[in-house]
């Protein structure tokens, strides 16, 4: 912990970097982003396992952007979201200065992200095992029961967007959600409209998600909507042999084709 | 009772499936009336969001229908669009949303026949499917709340 201090503090000092994104103590025992700008607000930097959050969903607020070159904590997550937006041409090479905890505790510096690549090659990027679980149990449902099963969480959506905005990969400055000419997602918080913005929102983020999980846990109604895209991903893989933020010149799966990819539904 | 009459919509190519379908009505050929054809300059067009809305408006069923894999007028619009139907249909059949009820097929300018098989299988199926009330239902509660919103 206090060599992450030491390092971010000297960084910033020097004027490599104009804001570092961590962890600090939050109120009632959480643990939420910081964003140092001086050296006196990186003596609060911590890191340990309670540093869960996937930071990289700030990378491209305007707010932050504007603070100057980036420095930022990421955990493997936030790697991937980097990889990820870097496929995207949202982020340049040797624009971030990258950090990240090994399990050991010491701290690796990414010089660019080739190196940030080879990190991801070696770690564990699959979703969890409980996850894996409840996708089973969905799938293994009749079509009516899983029906009633979403019909039964959408029904508590209120469209808050929380997801939207906690999702590292959901940066559009106009999103389908806010169109209204057409309306293509109702505003009103009913079943059809949740129903069609949580299906939008699965649909846009195939192939793009990183399962970091973000916009679960910012549900405030507990809605499990991270399986919707979770669920996307071993198709994806199996038939188009992609995986998203592992690489940052990857091309997007639904952006290219093969003439050779095979289906058995049309006629 | 009355025989159930399911409401079909079709999302066509400009370029083969339209013509096509053009090609089986100066062909004579009789097939089942239950098809609102609407043409799109290519399957590449077709959003997914559209499909959803044709549900949303009441359609019991959907055709999704274009040019032969390597005959597309835009050299890949469909290759694309195969990509894209092989996912989204991952995922509504993962919502619940049953995938039998998309019917797509690749017709091209010259198979009238085909045309008229496709849509009448299709409507074929879906009368065993019954009406889309899963939709149906939702869509009602949209209405109820809609106007509710509009009187306050």
């Amino acid at each position: 912990m206090n060599e992450l201090i030491k390092i971010v503090t000297q960084l910033l000092s020097d004027k490599t970097i104009g804001v570092f994104i961590g962890y600090e103590k939050g109120s009632a025992g959480r643990t939420r982003a910081l964003f140092a700008r001086n050296a006196d607000q990186a003596q609060k930097l911590i890191c340990d396992d309670t540093c869960t959050q996937n930071l990289a969903g700030y990378l491209l607020k305007p707010e932050i952007k504007k603070l100057g070159r980036i420095g930022i904590l990421a955990n493997i997550p936030a790697l991937r979201s980097i990889m990820q937006l870097a496929s995207e041409h949202q982020i340049k090479d040797q624009s971030l200065l990258v950090l990240t905890a090994n399990s050991d505790g010491s701290l690796t510096e990414f010089c660019d992200f080739h190196s940030i690549e080879k990190y991801l090659e070696t770690s564990d990027v699959n979703i969890t095992s409980g996850e894996k679980e409840m996708i089973a149990r969905l799938e293994s449902m009749t079509t009516t029961e899983r029906r009633e099963f979403w019909s039964r969480e959408f029904e508590k959506c209120i469209k808050c967007y929380a997801c939207r905005a906690a999702c590292p990969m959901c940066y559009c400055h106009r999103c389908t959600t806010d169109v209204n000419q057409p309306q293509w997602i109702p505003v009103a918080s009913h079943e059809m409209g949740n129903l069609e913005y949580h299906l939008m929102r699965a649909m846009h983020l195939a192939g793009r998600c990183i399962n970091c999980g973000e916009c679960a846990k910012a549900c405030p109604m507990d809605i499990p909507l991270n399986l919707l895209t979770y669920q996307l991903i071993e198709p994806i893989r199996e038939n188009f042999g992609k995986t998203a933020g592992m690489k940052a010149d990857a091309v997007y799966a639904l952006s290219t084709f093969n003439p050779d990819d095979t289906e058995n539904f049309i006629l | 009772m009355q025989e159930f009459e399911p409401k079909i919509v079709a999302f066509v190519c400009n370029w083969c499936t339209y013509a096509g379908a053009d090609l089986t009505g100066t062909s004579r050929i009789k097939y089942a009336a239950n098809v609102k054809i609407i043409r799109f300059p290519c399957t590449g067009r077709i959003d997914f969001m559209i499909l959803m809305k044709a549900f949303e408006n009441g359609a019991d069923g959907i055709i999704v229908s274009g040019c032969h894999p390597n005959d597309c007028h835009y050299s890949s619009g469909n290759f694309h669009a195969r990509r894209r139907w092989i996912v989204f249909r991952n995922l509504l059949n993962f919502a619940g949303i049953e995938t039998e009820r998309i019917q797509f097929s690749w017709v091209s300018a010259a198979e009238g026949l085909k045309w008229a098989d496709v849509v009448n299988n299709t409507v074929k199926k879906i009368k065993e499917l019954g009406p889309n009330e899963n939709y149906k239902k939702a869509s009602v509660s949209a209405e109820v709340n809609e106007e509710g919103a509009s009187h306050e």
